[in-house]
């Protein structure tokens, strides 16, 4: 990373648009993936020999099913109200990191070949009047690289004034790619491991039944209580679906600690599933219906099987985009759960309703010390909804943490709710060889953090998402705070949950 | 890419991390550290060795906390804790000391 140059951070008010430095991340791709990886996912192995008809084929084929994405290459005018909105040309410089841009890249092969005058002028080599241009090795090159510097986070929709949605021009971008055979290997090879082992990390029952039994002996060590973390119980209330990183990795792990006290506190069945050990769906980034399905279906095949009425998704954003937004279409009708609770339900939607009904007791004490901010994820955030009223997502998490410490601090609000900025290494960006384009996507957030830590002594940010909390344990040290910064939702009110004596 | 040890190529992915976990040996956790840039000590081979054990039992790398607490059992309760375990592999005990011991590389939201 020590050639990597880290952009300066400022004060969030006075952000300014930065210099335009052309072609600056011109090179930054993630590796393609092996003819293994796509093969797995039942695209063809590497770029097919006529890619060219069948990119174009595919393209039509989309714009047919999606009238969203038909809508979007039409309608925008050029205003310009997104250029300065995301985090990754706020942080490159590279012109072709505006969100305008970006979408132009699959405009202009649009236009080219679904457009009169496209298609005329194109013919005789004067397409770039009308902004359309041959789709070529180069251009799907250029794709290949900036649809992979897009998070798809949804920031620039929010300032659009026809709501184009640049999230959903990537996704489409990416499916046609692997339609091609030109896949994107982090995704690709993680969605392998769900279908082959059951969740993003690959780990096995047997593994995550050892790590399940460790944390419950840690849990006693430290509560002198029995906590379990059931697995495949049948006849249990809740199903927690949750991110496979919750087993696994820190900070992540301290949330699952706080949903399993939670449980305990509350005298709720519960259980975690070993054929649903992911809550992620990275189907999602890469533009597939078809893969989203059948990542999904394992969550319905679960909750039958094991008989349970309810279920909870653990902290994930995206993966609660899909559960809020999509769950029902996919794997619906949900008619087997109890049509008391929302279905399916965030654990933070759960541990709020305790707090408000006294079913649980916080003391503040537990996190002594500590100043809190949030970072919304941005799925969560532009994407979905908690509770049963408008900017739910906003508020519960808010509320949750508030109750939890001392003193709790908002950055910037250019910066939170519905203005969100990406940590930086969502959309399936969180692989190591974009550590760059990671490193400088993160500085709007950073910088935010940066001013509440001067202004209000903020010491931790909170976040609720497994991909946030990756990402942040990796790029707060480059930026000179402690890696330990970022916590999950549910460490917050692990530390503070009063067990035992609780009449 | 590939890694030349004792005048045998030894097949890699892109990244560095083996394509055949049986390849590996002592020689090529040293030439893979170098790269690294990570000054091989008992203490760093206490925790490849552990990982080496573990993936062998379970397929997978074990959890952070796992590992911490098998190293604070092996080399004591001051050293089992993430901030020592990255003062060893700076760029992450999960990453890169996986790549050293050889085994895959722990994918997902870590």
């Amino acid at each position: 990373m020590a050639d990597i140059e880290i952009p300066t951070l400022g004060d969030p008010d006075e952000r300014a648009i930065p210099c335009l430095k052309p072609g600056a991340m011109a090179a930054s791709k993630p590796y393609v993936a092996a003819p293994a990886h796509n093969q797995a996912l039942g695209f063809p192995g590497e770029l097919v020999p006529d890619w060219h008809d069948k990119a174009i084929g595919r393209m039509g084929e989309l714009l047919g099913k999606y009238r969203s994405l038909q809508v979007f290459m039409d309608i925008c005018v050029k205003c310009g109200a997104c250029t300065d909105k995301c985090h990754y040309f706020l942080g490159t410089g590279d012109p072709k990191n505006m969100p305008v841009a970006r979408q132009d890249l699959f405009r202009s092969v649009y236009r080219r070949y679904f457009t009169p005058a496209g298609k005329a002028l194109g013919a005789i080599g004067l397409g770039k009047l009308v902004g359309a241009r041959e789709f070529t090795k180069d251009v799907l090159d250029e794709w290949f690289n900036y649809f992979h510097q897009c998070s798809q986070c949804r920031r620039c929709s929010v300032f659009c004034p026809y709501g184009i949605d640049t999230a959903e021009v990537s996704m489409a971008a990416r499916d046609i790619m692997d339609t091609i055979g030109h896949g994107h290997k982090y995704a690709n090879e993680i969605l392998g491991k769900v279908h082959k082992i059951g969740n993003n990390l690959g780990l096995p029952g047997p593994a995550l039944i050892d790590n399940l039994e460790g944390l419950e002996e840690d849990l006693k060590d430290e509560t002198g209580l029995d906590i379990r973390m059931p697995v495949d119980d049948a006849g249990a209330d809740i199903l927690l679906v949750t991110p496979s990183a919750d087993f696994f990795a820190e900070p992540h792990v301290l949330g699952l600690m706080g949903y399993a006290k939670v449980f305990h506190a509350a005298g709720t069945s519960w259980t975690i599933s070993t054929k649903a050990t992911e809550a992620a769906n990275f189907a999602l980034f890469i533009g597939s219906y078809e893969q989203m399905q059948k990542v999904a279906m394992r969550i319905r095949e679960a909750a039958l099987e094991l008989g349970v009425k309810r279920i909870v998704f653990g902290e994930c954003g995206h993966a609660w985009r899909v559960a809020y937004s999509f769950l029902n279409t996919l794997i619906g009708p949900m008619d087997f759960l109890d049509p008391r609770y929302p279905k399916p339900q965030h654990i933070l939607e759960f541990t709020w309703d305790l707090i408000k009904r006294g079913g649980i007791r916080l003391d503040k004490s537990g996190n002594d010390g500590m100043v809190l901010t949030f970072h919304d994820s941005c799925n969560v955030a532009r994407a979905s909804r908690m509770g049963d009223f408008a900017g739910g997502q906003f508020v519960i998490p808010r509320e949750v943490i508030k109750a939890c410490v001392p003193k709790f601090v908002d950055m910037n609000p250019d910066t939170t709710h519905e203005k969100t900025f990406c940590c930086g290494g969502g959309g399936g960006l969180l692989t190591d060889e974009l550590m760059d384009l990671r490193i400088k996507g993160a500085a709007p957030r950073m910088e935010a953090l940066a001013d509440v830590t001067k202004r209000e002594g903020v010491t931790h940010m909170a976040s609720i998402c497994a991909i946030c909390k990756a990402q942040f344990t990796k790029v707060l040290p480059v930026y000179g705070f402690d890696r330990e910064t970022v916590v999950s939702v549910h460490q917050l009110v692990s530390n503070a949950i009063v067990l035992g004596n609780n009449d | 890419m590939a890694y030349e040890v004792n005048g045998k190529s030894i097949e890699a992915d892109e990244e560095g991390f083996l394509v055949n976990i049986n390849d590996w040996n002592e020689e090529l956790a040293g030439l893979v550290a170098k790269d690294e840039g990570v000054d091989m000590t008992p203490e760093h081979w206490e925790v490849v060795n552990f990982l080496r054990e573990y993936y062998a039992e379970y397929q997978i790398a074990p959890a952070v906390r796992v590992l911490t607490k098998a190293i604070a059992k092996k080399m004591g309760p001051d050293k089992g804790n993430n901030k020592y375990l990255y003062e060893l592999f700076p760029y992450g005990p999960g990453k890169q000391a996986c790549k050293i011991a050889g085994l895959p590389k722990p994918t997902g939201c870590v």
